[in-house]
């Protein structure tokens, strides 16, 4: 058959398929046919990518197979496009979700834990015991500001300036930006060989260990303590599944095992997202925690009483919610 | 390459891969999708026009919010973290592209041909962190230029491509109705080209038009503004068959031809 007789018994398909086409890439509420007019997409698609198929075969004209190839692509985006229910499917992430994903790969999170607990412990003793240690860390301006924000003579912890509701709502802005902004270079820069992530878990284990070790050894620890011990579950837990998420990309960079790299590395990269993703939930929780809980100026007791309830919380949480009723996953 | 004496450099139909940014991709519906890849400089002009409409979206919020105090100090901050990451997410979502590539003529697709997923967006535009170290995307260039298909680490975790965004173009036929027969068989090759000439003749100009028709004159003995009709003749006579072109039209008027 020639070219001219093909086009001329196939094109009002064409035409009909890229009426359809461009009525899909509308926006829902610009749409102007109904449903039921759109039901033979798929099948006049596939019959265009034969079309499409046989106009190569018989090396049809270049401008006929633009055409062709043209109404392919874009049936084949529209056909294969994804639509969500995001509401559902946020809900169904925190309630199941995130928790399984974490258990699934329970081992990247146990190494992501010591990687940061040891050296902050180590470092926390150290503090605590020998007085100029902190310096070899922060330098000494750090240290005095550190000193000044928690000392009980001021009735104002974990910060600087005066505290007021105002200052609350600076506050909750400022550790959403930089927490959850920490939380995502953490996991970005696992894909350095896990490398990056490695550092910054590093990097914070040591800082946080070796101030609380100073601070407690300055006799600091009725200020301090009760100011972080309820945050800290949703941040510092969301940090080291962050740094969890970075040790996935690099493994699948250096050991991809028996996938092909660019595998590894994409279904990785999919567990490691879910990861992130929940880490940035309990990121945003713990700024609503440090910004409005942690620096009201409620009796220790009662803060601490309510850490632990926050830590019972994580903990199943993490480790329980979402477990079949056999106990798996 | 070895000529046959008739046609000057007979074209070869086995097709050799080119050194060529054309990647293919075969559907499950078993043809091959084309994709031609957006490379680091265009894709550098789409960073640079949105980082230029991000400073200028921090000025206006910092305009708007500096009215509203410590409340707008804590939306600034906000606004700053979402801007900075999520950007690019929410236009790759909406339209496949951020302003910047949009006006660059790219986009960003799954590296199988289909619509973005949110994950995949959300994995590439998170990993620009790593990509930009140690400093200006110096770590994505280095991942693009090794790699064949110009991804960078983020486009490589999160499976993603990005690529031209072909604009429809308007359908260009051979200029003039004559049919001529071709004076021997052409190969498949052959009668590519012929028609690649003929429907693309009018983008070109006419001394062009006629250099290019009169590398066949050994063969066509014709020149000049001849040698270029000569040529749309033969591409006709690929599209429509014998010179009986009155006939043919008329079976070809019904779209369904009875046969």
């Amino acid at each position: 058959m020639r070219q001219e007789r093909f086009e001329a018994e196939n094109s009002p398909l064409w035409e009909r398929l890229e009426q359809l086409i461009a009525e899909l890439e509308r926006p829902r509420y610009k749409r102007r046919m109904a449903p039921s007019e759109r039901l033979n997409f798929p099948a006049d698609y596939r019959l265009v990518c034969s079309h499409y198929a046989l106009a190569r075969s018989r090396n049809f004209s270049p401008a006929l197979l633009d055409q062709l190839h043209a109404l392919v692509l874009r049936g084949h985006y529209q056909l294969y496009r994804r639509r969500t229910a995001w509401g559902w499917r946020l809900l169904n992430f925190i309630l199941l979700g995130f928790p399984r994903a974490l258990r699934r790969n329970s081992g990247y999170f146990w190494v992501a834990l010591g990687i940061f607990l040891l050296p902050a412990l180590t470092l926390g003793i150290g503090c605590y015991y020998e007085q100029d240690l902190l310096y070899s860390i922060l330098d000494e301006q750090q240290v005095a500001s550190l000193e000044g924000m928690y000392d009980p003579a001021n009735r104002r912890p974990g910060r600087v300036e005066e505290r007021s509701s105002e200052s609350d709502f600076v506050m909750f802005g400022y550790y959403i930006k930089n927490n959850i902004g920490i939380g995502f270079r953490t996991f970005a820069s696992g894909i350095l060989l896990g490398v990056g992530s490695l550092l910054i878990l590093l990097f914070n284990g040591i800082v946080l260990g070796g101030v609380a070790g100073h601070l407690t050894r300055l006799g600091y620890q009725d200020t301090f303590w009760p100011f972080v011990a309820g945050h800290g579950a949703f941040e510092l837990t969301a940090i080291v599944i962050c740094g969890a998420a970075g040790l996935l990309l690099g493994h699948a960079v250096l050991a991809p095992g028996q996938r092909t790299r660019a595998l590894a590395l994409k279904q990785n990269a999919l567990e490691a997202l879910q990861l992130v993703m929940g880490a940035a939930l309990m990121l945003l929780l713990a700024a609503f925690i440090e910004a409005f809980w942690s620096s009201s100026s409620l009796a220790s007791a009662t803060k601490y009483s309510v850490a632990a309830l926050l830590w019972l919380i994580v903990v199943l949480y993490l480790g329980w919610m979402g477990r079949a009723p056999d106990g798996s996953r | 390459m070895i000529g046959n004496g008739v046609w000057p450099d007979r074209m070869s139909t086995s097709q050799a891969p080119l050194l060529d940014t054309l990647r293919q991709y075969e559907i499950p519906e078993g043809v091959s999708l084309e994709f031609r890849l957006a490379g680091p400089v265009v894709r550098a002009c789409a960073w640079g026009i949105d980082t230029a409409l991000r400073g200028l979206l921090y000025l206006a919020l910092l305009f708007l919010f500096s009215f509203f105090g410590g409340l707008g100090i804590a939306a600034m901050l906000i606004s700053i973290f979402l801007i900075e990451w999520f950007y690019p997410v929410i236009f790759e979502l909406l339209n496949g592209a951020t302003p910047g590539k949009r006006a660059m003529g790219i986009w960003v697709i799954q590296d199988n041909g289909t619509p973005l997923t949110p994950a995949a967006s959300i994995i590439r535009n998170l990993l620009r962190t790593a990509d930009f170290l140690p400093l200006l995307y110096g770590f994505g260039l280095v991942s693009m230029l090794v790699n064949r298909e110009f991804k960078r680490l983020g486009d490589l975790a999160a499976g993603t491509l990005v690529v031209y965004r072909d604009r429809p173009s308007e359908r260009m036929s051979p200029p003039s109705e004559r049919v001529v027969s071709p004076p021997m068989e052409l190969n498949e090759a052959e009668r590519r080209a012929v028609l690649a000439f003929a429907e693309r003749a009018e983008r070109l100009s006419s001394s062009r038009r006629i250099e290019l028709a009169e590398m066949l004159s050994g063969v066509t003995g014709r020149r000049g503004q001849q040698a270029v009709e000569n040529l749309y003749g033969y591409a006709n006579w690929i599209i429509k068959g014998h010179s009986r072109a009155s006939s043919a039209r008329g079976i070809c008027t019904s779209p369904h031809g009875s046969r």
